[in-house]
């Protein structure tokens, strides 16, 4: 019973509902409600399948569909490893903070995300923009003479989604230094080993694991963000999140929209069960 | 040793300059006078003018409290079905389903949300050509989405809390005779009780800020506040969003203030227990 109820409900409200996205990935569009043709055709009184490969064949044959998804993968890649690079020596400074200053120090970088992800990703219009707040004051210092254009750049997307997915960077790599046992470092520093090279040769190899867990973790959903290319974003270039919603809520496509999400879940469910086999050595082995 | 000491609490410090920067710029130009949004007006600012077009604004307060709502049932639906998971999968060891189960309360916290909206709609169309139900799409399926997203986070929430904690105290309890249900609601409900509030509080943030899953499953006659700012937004920045943030803010701020005060001093009044217990064994 206990278990039974959370595993109907996703069974149902999880599970089923890609199935159908599967299914109507291989239907074709019409003009009906709802508008695709129907899962099943009754022939002779027994259900009989009708598979569409054009909305697949459509996605491969489209140079637009391709370049957004390599263009949902660069940006997604290059978002997580700048979250690593700014990230790995927060989290560092946190682990190694004292005692007491640390719970307040892991609250500061929590506490934004209990605000409104919109509002925060909307607060870099303000910044960003031809006569924004960092344009104001790089003209007013006068280090340049014209507005840079910052906004509608990847440069935009890429602080948007840093800016927004920092924490999840920082908190399993936090978990992770937070164990380290400083006997090592000691044993190292005694046997003569420079600072640089006993972090390269023991805290590196050991936090791994949060590494993985934390870039696993921004990496997915950001592959998939809809909201920050969409305010901060290039016009000229979209990623697949948008170009899915774009399929399914202006050319009211249903299954091209489906089959988008069935290849973004494909490219997607090596990293999906990596960071779901982590999460449960995480769980096993406290 | 010490130099590299001295890099990473720079990049703490800049990090945390980063994450507040955008929201203190927020906050400051909310009381800009100019419709430039951006460019501060010194003559006439600071002004409130931004707060009374945003309390008089029909359309944000009926997305508010319809977002309120959503967020209060959807919180409390994923709290309960979060709860049993979380327990299920803390203690109950290897029972048919497990993978099953572990496997979908992990997928939905890295799933993009542009799937899950996706499919959750075509979920619901199918459902009403099968069996007529739910009829469209609004509040109900709305809040169906979310206690689905959300219960993930409380599963992972209530599973951690539960397997950092020591099963001696059911075991005792079991062994004194006490029933399965029994232990549940006298043991470990109250030891896990803090992680399902956290879990609760962030179950309804999520809820309250979801726009993507929402914009797929929501029907005319249905905005969320989340969808109303971002057709505002979308094109361009408007000031009175600036105050609703801050608002926002304010009531984040005040809300952890609050929490962090309430464990000083509960913990205050643990330790003058213990001082006092410690006095009178004397």
């Amino acid at each position: 019973m206990v278990a039974g109820i959370p595993i109907l409900w996703l069974l149902v409200l999880f599970l089923i509902p890609f199935i159908i996205v599967f299914r109507i990935s291989f239907s074709e569009v019409r003009l009906a409600i709802p508008p695709y043709t129907p899962l099943f055709t009754w022939h002779h009184g027994s259900p009989s399948l009708q598979l569409h490969w054009s909305s697949y064949a459509f996605l491969f044959t489209d140079p637009l569909y391709v370049s957004s998804y390599l263009y949902s993968l660069k940006v997604a890649a290059v978002s997580t490893l700048c979250c690593l690079l700014i990230g790995y020596p927060m989290a560092y400074a946190i682990a190694h903070a004292a005692p007491a200053s640390r719970s307040m120090l892991l609250m500061l970088i929590v506490l934004p995300f209990w605000t409104s992800f919109l509002l925060r990703v909307y607060a870099w219009i303000g910044l960003l923009k031809n006569n924004g707040v960092i344009n104001n004051v790089l003209l007013w210092l006068g280090v340049i003479h014209h507005p840079l254009a910052l906004l509608q750049t990847d440069f935009a997307v890429y602080i948007g989604i840093v800016y927004s997915y920092l924490p999840f960077m920082i908190l399993p790599l936090y978990a992770n230094l937070e164990k380290h046992d400083g006997a090592l470092l000691e044993a190292a520093a005694d046997l003569g080993a420079r600072p640089m090279r006993a972090f390269v040769r023991i805290t590196l190899p050991q936090s791994l694991a949060g590494i993985l867990a934390g870039s696993l973790l921004v990496f997915i959903p950001a592959v998939g963000e809809y909201v920050i290319p969409t305010l901060l974003g290039r016009t000229d270039q979209l990623m697949i999140g948008r170009v899915l919603s774009d399929e399914f809520f202006e050319n009211r496509d249903w299954p091209v929209a489906s089959a988008v999400a069935i290849l973004v879940l494909l490219l997607l469910v090596v990293p999906i069960m990596w960071f779901q086999r982590l999460e449960r050595q995480e769980l096993t082995a406290k | 040793m010490r130099s590299r000491g001295l890099f990473s609490r720079c990049a703490l410090v800049l990090g945390l300059v980063f994450l507040y920067v955008p929201i203190l710029s927020m906050v400051i130009f909310s009381f800009n006078n100019s419709r430039l949004v951006t460019v501060w007006d010194a003559a006439h600012s600071p002004t409130l003018k931004w707060y009374v077009a945003l309390a008089a604004n029909e359309q944000i307060l009926r997305a508010a409290w319809l977002s309120i709502r959503i967020a209060l049932v959807a919180s409390t639906g994923a709290v309960i079905l979060g709860t049993l998971a979380g327990v299920a999968l803390a203690r109950f060891g290897a029972f048919r389903g497990r993978l099953l189960l572990a496997g979908m309360t992990t997928a939905p916290i890295v799933m993009p949300e542009v799937i899950t909206g996706l499919s959750l709609l075509l979920l619901f169309v199918a459902m009403e050509q099968l069996i007529g139900w739910p009829k469209g799409v609004g509040a109900v399926t709305i809040t169906l989405a979310h206690i689905t997203f959300c219960m993930a986070y409380v599963t992972v929430v209530v599973q951690s809390r539960l397997a950092g904690m020591d099963e001696s105290l059911e075991e005792a309890a079991m062994d004194l005779g006490a029933r399965p249900g029994r232990v549940f609601f006298r043991i470990t409900l109250p030891l896990i009780l803090p992680a399902i509030a956290s879990g609760w509080l962030l179950a309804f943030t999520l809820s309250w800020d979801d726009l993507v899953i929402t914009q797929f499953v929501a029907g005319p006659g249905s905005s969320t506040l989340p969808m109303v700012i971002f057709s505002k937004v979308r094109f361009g920045v408007t000031p009175d969003v600036n105050a609703l943030a801050t608002i926002l803010v304010l009531i984040v701020a005040t809300g952890i203030g609050v929490s962090t005060v309430w464990m000083r001093y509960q913990q205050r009044r643990r330790e003058r227990d213990v001082l006092l217990a410690a006095a009178a064994n004397l």
